[in-house]
């Protein structure tokens, strides 16, 4: 279960880290707006705009429905807990570290090699 | 689901794990391409402690560094964050060589006590840093206090977060 949604929380960090992406989130936060109102609204194409709306619908951010010509969007069904994501930024935090640590081990290790080589000498 | 199942299958990467077991414990794992000896090694002599303690995403740097390691020895951090500074002290309430660690944090009367393990098998080491909390209020002011060390992207995202939590709560009345 952790795990699933450390996966999920992947795709969501990705999906954020455009500043397109996170202003299209804003907006669907006030209201729903179709593909041809954000793409006015943040003056691009409606090729771009679905290309942006795609990737947050893929980490589960953002819906669209299709009704007659119009694709409208809004906000969820999946919404970040406030709990997970402080415990994947902690758990950032800790990985960041432990690969620093990863690279003392190494270096701890290759000099174990050298010193053991030279009192068989 | 199982971390050290995960860990196995990807050699390369060993994957950190956080859990919060209850309302007042965290637990976070990994495992070490080395033995317990070494890894014992680098969280015990501050010359090594000091090179991967503060990675450079914290956008912290570390001051000094001191440790007695040794049951009643203390430990004292001393960080600097932009113009500001601060300290991460304690003292040691177990050390077992190779295997086991104990510490408390004194900074306020609501520290946590640290207990790491290190478990050898087959030349590499399963960590295991358990951290008890006084209470569910301390664990969680701790929890804001690491995340306030990380990279201004995580404050932006939280922004945002807050922003979306507040706007789609409100949608769901």
């Amino acid at each position: 279960m952790v795990q699933y949604t450390q996966a999920r929380l992947d795709d969501s960090f990705a999906a954020l880290s455009d500043a397109t992406r996170r202003g299209v989130l804003e907006q669907l936060g006030r209201s729903d707006a179709s593909i041809t109102d954000l793409a006015e609204r943040f003056h691009m194409t409606l090729t771009g705009m679905k290309k942006h709306v795609g990737a947050l619908e893929q980490a589960g951010l953002v819906t669209t429905k299709k009704v007659g010509r119009v694709r409208t969007c809004r906000i969820g069904p999946r919404r970040l807990e406030e709990e997970t994501a402080w415990i994947e930024r902690y758990r950032q935090l800790w990985d960041a570290r432990f690969d620093e640590l990863d690279k003392v081990v190494e270096e701890l290790k290759r000099k174990e090699k050298v010193n053991g080589r030279k009192k068989r000498e | 689901m199982d971390a050290r199942r995960e860990s196995e299958a990807t050699p390369m990467k060993n994957r950190t794990t956080v859990e919060r077991k209850s309302e007042r414990e965290l637990v976070v794992t990994r495992t070490f391409n080395g033995p317990a000896r070494i890894v014992f090694e680098a969280w015990t002599k501050p010359e090594l402690f000091k090179q991967w303690w503060v990675p450079k995403s914290m956008g912290m740097s570390l001051l000094s560094c001191d440790m007695d390691v040794r049951v009643g020895g203390k430990y004292r951090l001393q960080f600097a964050h932009g113009d500001s500074q601060s300290a991460f002290f304690g003292t040691y309430k177990e050390v077992a060589p190779h295997s086991r660690l104990v510490w408390t944090n004194e900074e306020s009367d609501e520290g946590s006590v640290t207990t790491v393990t290190f478990e050898e098998k087959g030349g590499k080491t399963l960590l295991v840093m358990h951290e008890l909390y006084p209470s569910k209020d301390a664990l969680d002011a701790a929890g804001t206090g690491a995340a306030d060390a990380m990279v201004e992207t995580f404050a932006q995202l939280d922004e945002l977060l807050v922003t979306l939590g507040a706007s789609s709560g409100r949608r769901d009345k």
